[in-house]
Formats: structure tokens, C-alpha cells, sequence
């Protein structure tokens, strides 16, 4: 038998997930919309953005609400600080998707610039070092958090790649110089999502192993 | 940073008749701080502060093993060759229930040391009120001292047992359980009180609040079965304790 409050804990790690899946979702549909070409996709993950929101604050009242009835400690008060930085994470990778669509829906509107290879490639990557994070925040599996870190380098570097073939671009025709910039921003916006996803997975190696490891320069290998 | 230690205890068992209720505790206990020993009833926390004081010796069978040794003289309390009385005298003790004589305001705070032969009115005088302000509760009863020590309220009642103990100048003040007959605002004060005398003298505190622990420490003991299974500073125990008996205590899971 649980107690109720084992109970509210597991719920509010469902919450979790449940906008981890949504903000997942909207990065993945965010580039497929710039890939495919394919507006209609874009819009939908702006429409959906007050969701989004909507979980985000329900999920840190709750943190608030279990914080003041239930005084948690050790691993519980753990777990409630680690669902409120990770929310806040959560909802900033949704607005980066967002942005993503925007740019999406005015690209959509010029021919294409060039083939997309990298920033879909990105996308992946940092997609999976958002779902591997929130995957070892519901098993507290810190090995697998700390693996999310190391992923972040990848991200970084196909970014600044991306960044200097798009300024070979704007270099040989200033007609190019508009589309490219949009794709340069969605490459950052990428690389940020990476970011918060490596936040989550930090907060995730605080919840199981009780150590703060941020800002530390290379990851522990453990 | 060096820990300048009041306290150590060393490779103490303690036995009632044939039965054991402690077993190879190590502690320190450092100056000036305040030391919680948490744990479920049972396990031997209030045994053990008992030990601090010498309450064991006024009944029969009890038996100490080991060392408390007590600094800057490096003498061990418990050993058979010091005097209980004297330790007593050191070490003083506030109860769960206050418990003040059936005398005055006065008299209460004075008795420690008239016992220890002081009379002149003047030095009386001025420890009383000392104490009584060191208790915070001379504001509250300094137009009353004749008044009888039960026309207190609870809390009041508290502080008052705090400043009979405090009038000795003590060097470790115990605390057993000493909010747990109190309503809210009285135990609010007591524990802000706590905190501050540890500015004079180290402190010991046992209590089955855990936030009471959390709020009044510096460094928490979790006790189980007569023995000491965690020791570390109290914001490392209630974030993230090591051992996984401390976790599932901490957080309500057992005890």
C-alpha cells in the first residue's frame, strides 16, 4: 500500500513526462514542418504553446503545494526541486520550438536555401538528449544522464558547422543572406534545446546521486 | 576548518541489567553547536543522552562501557571515579515536561546554586536575572519573581527549566523531547531559543520532530536499534543522507 503522499509524488512525475512527451513532440514537428515544408505543422506547434504553459504552471504550483503540506526531505525533496528546475527547462525547450516554426512558416514561403542534412541531424540529437534525460529522470538512472552529457559537444560543434556553411552562403549571393540567417537562428535555437536538455539531465544526477555537478568542466564518467 | 570538539563519545555500550541498549557508539560533539539525535521510539536516543549526565546511576544494574570524554579536561564523564553529582552539575537537563519545583520564580532559577553554597543576596540576584533573560523570559516575570513557578504558563513553565539549568553556567545543555508537551508558539520560542544559546554553550537535543531537528541543528544522529547509523551535518541528512535506513526514516517510508 502507498500513502497518498507516494501517490502525489507519482503523479507529479507523470506531469512531468506528460510535458516532456508534448515539448518532445513539438521540437520533432518543428523541423519536420521546415523539412517537409509543411506549414500546417508549424502552426499547430505555435497553437499548442498555451499548453504547454498551462502544465508548466499546474506542475510548479503542485512542487509549491507538496513543499508546504508535506515538508519533503532527502530523496522526496530531491525528486520536488528536480520536477520544478526540470518544468522550467521543459517549458523553455517548448518556446525554442516554437521559434523553430515561426522561422519554419517563412522559409516555407521562399524556395529553399539548400538541402537540410545537419539541422535535421541536430534536431535528432538534441530530441533524444531530452528524451534520455526525462527517461533517466523517471528510472533515476544518473548513468544515463550523465551519458546525455556528453552529447552536448556534438550539438555545439554541427552548430557551428552549419553556422559556416550558411556564411559561405550569404558570402557568394546577398539574395541568400535572409534564409540563411533564419536557418543560422534555428541552428542556435538547437543548440539551446541541447543546453536545457544537459540542465535536465545535471538536475537528474543531483536527484539520485544528491550532487550538484554543474559548471563543472568535464563531466564524471562513472 | 578544524572542529574545536566540547564532547566525545567513545566506544560506548550502555546495559540495562542484561540488556544492551547501546552499542559502540562513536560520536563527537562539537562546541557550541547543536546536535540532534533523531530515530524511531526505541532505539536508544533518549538512553543515550542520559548517559551525558550520569541519570542512569540512580537506579541499580545499569552499566557503562567506554568513554565520554569531555574537553578542554579531557576527563571521562562516565567513568565510575567522577563523581555523578558533579557531572550533573556540568551537564544539566531539560525534560519533556517542564518540571519546576513547587517553589517561586526565584528560588527555582536559584536553587542550583544555592546548593553550591552561593547565598549573597547580590550575586543571587544577578545570575537569576541573567539566567532568566538568557531564557528569554525575564521580561515576562521580572514583576513577579515571588510568584509560585506553576502560575506559569507551559512555555513559560520551559524556559523557566531552561534558565535553572542555564543559572549553573553549564558546559552541555540536554534536551529531551523538550517542545513535545508544548502548543506551536511555545515551542516556536524554545526552539528559537536554542538556537541562540548555542551561542553560549553546545547543545544536545533529542526529538522525534524531524523538521525540529532540521531547524534547531547543526549536525543530527539517526539512531536505530542502540546504534548510531548516520552522522553528518543536518542539511546533509535531510537532502541527501548516504545510508538508506537514514533515507527511509528521514522521509517517513519506516520508524
Amino acid at each position: 500500500m502507498s500513502t497518498v503522499f507516494e501517490r502525489e509524488l507519482e503523479d507529479l512525475k507523470g506531469k512531468v513526462l506528460k510535458l516532456g512527451s508534448m515539448v518532445e513532440k513539438a521540437i520533432s514537428d518543428s523541423i519536420k514542418s521546415l523539412v517537409e515544408r509543411n506549414s500546417k505543422l508549424a502552426a499547430d506547434v505555435i497553437d499548442k504553446d498555451p499548453q504547454v504553459n498551462t502544465l508548466e504552471v499546474e506542475i510548479d504550483e503542485e512542487c509549491i503545494r507538496l513543499i508546504a503540506l508535506r515538508q519533503p526531505r532527502a530523496g522526496d525533496l530531491r525528486l520536488i526541486t528536480t520536477a520544478m528546475k526540470i518544468t522550467t527547462d521543459l517549458e523553455r525547450i517548448g518556446d525554442f520550438a516554437v521559434n523553430i516554426s515561426e522561422r519554419a512558416l517563412e522559409l516555407n514561403e521562399e524556395p529553399q536555401l539548400k538541402p537540410y542534412i545537419d539541422i535535421p541531424r541536430m534536431a535528432e540529437i538534441a530530441q533524444g538528449m531530452v528524451r534520455d534525460a526525462l527517461d533517466a529522470f523517471v528510472k533515476r538512472d544518473s548513468a544515463l544522464a550523465r551519458d546525455v552529457l556528453t552529447r552536448d559537444d556534438m550539438v555545439d560543434n554541427l552548430n557551428y558547422q552549419v553556422f559556416n556553411e550558411l556564411l559561405f552562403f550569404m558570402i557568394q549571393d546577398p539574395r541568400n543572406v535572409s534564409r540563411a540567417v533564419k536557418l543560422t537562428y534555428i541552428s542556435k535555437y538547437l543548440e539551446r534545446i541541447a543546453d536545457h536538455a544537459t540542465n535536465i539531465a545535471e538536475m537528474v544526477v543531483y536527484l539520485v546521486e544528491g550532487k550538484i555537478i554543474r559548471h563543472m568542466a568535464v563531466p564524471e564518467k562513472q | 576548518m578544524v572542529k574545536e570538539l566540547k564532547a566525545e563519545v567513545k566506544k560506548l555500550n550502555f546495559y540495562y541489567g542484561r540488556v544492551q541498549a547501546l552499542k559502540e557508539i562513536n560520536l563527537p560533539i562539537e562546541r557550541r553547536k547543536v546536535s540532534a539525535l533523531i530515530g524511531p521510539s526505541g532505539c536508544g536516543k533518549t538512553t543515550f543522552l542520559r548517559c551525558f549526565n550520569r541519570m542512569h546511576d540512580l537506579y541499580p544494574h545499569n552499566r557503562y562501557e567506554g568513554e565520554i570524554i569531555l574537553h578542554p579536561d579531557n576527563v571521562n564523564i562516565i567513568s565510575p571515579q567522577m563523581d555523578p553529582i558533579e557531572v550533573r552539575m556540568q551537564i544539566s537537563m531539560v525534560f519533556q515536561k517542564p518540571n519546576p519545583f513547587p517553589k517561586s520564580i526565584y528560588e527555582n532559577v536559584a536553587y542550583g546554586l544555592r546548593v553550591r553554597g552561593v547565598s549573597k543576596r547580590e550575586v543571587l540576584d544577578e545570575k537569576v536575572e541573567k539566567s532568566l533573560r538568557g531564557a528569554v523570559l525575564w521580561d515576562e516575570v521580572k514583576d513577579r519573581l515571588n510568584h509560585l513557578a506553576f502560575d506559569l504558563s507551559g512555555g513559560q513553565q520551559q524556559r523557566l527549566c531552561i534558565a535553572r539549568a542555564l543559572a549553573t553556567n553549564p558546559r552541555i545543555l540536554l534536551f529531551d523531547e523538550p517542545t513535545s508537551a508544548l502548543d506551536p508558539t511555545a515551542t516556536l520560542k524554545i526552539e528559537e531559543l536554542i538556537v541562540e544559546l548555542k551561542n553560549e554553550v553546545t547543545i544536545i537535543i533529542v526529538t522525534h520532530n524531524m523538521q525540529q531537528a532540521a531547524r534547531v541543528s547543526d549536525y543530527t544522529a539517526f539512531m536505530y536499534l542502540g546504534e548510531i547509523v548516520e552522522y553528518d551535518k543536518t542539511d546533509r541528512i535531510f537532502t541527501a543522507p548516504s545510508n538508506k535506513l537514514t533515507e527511509e526514516y528521514i522521509t517517513g517510508r519506516f520508524g
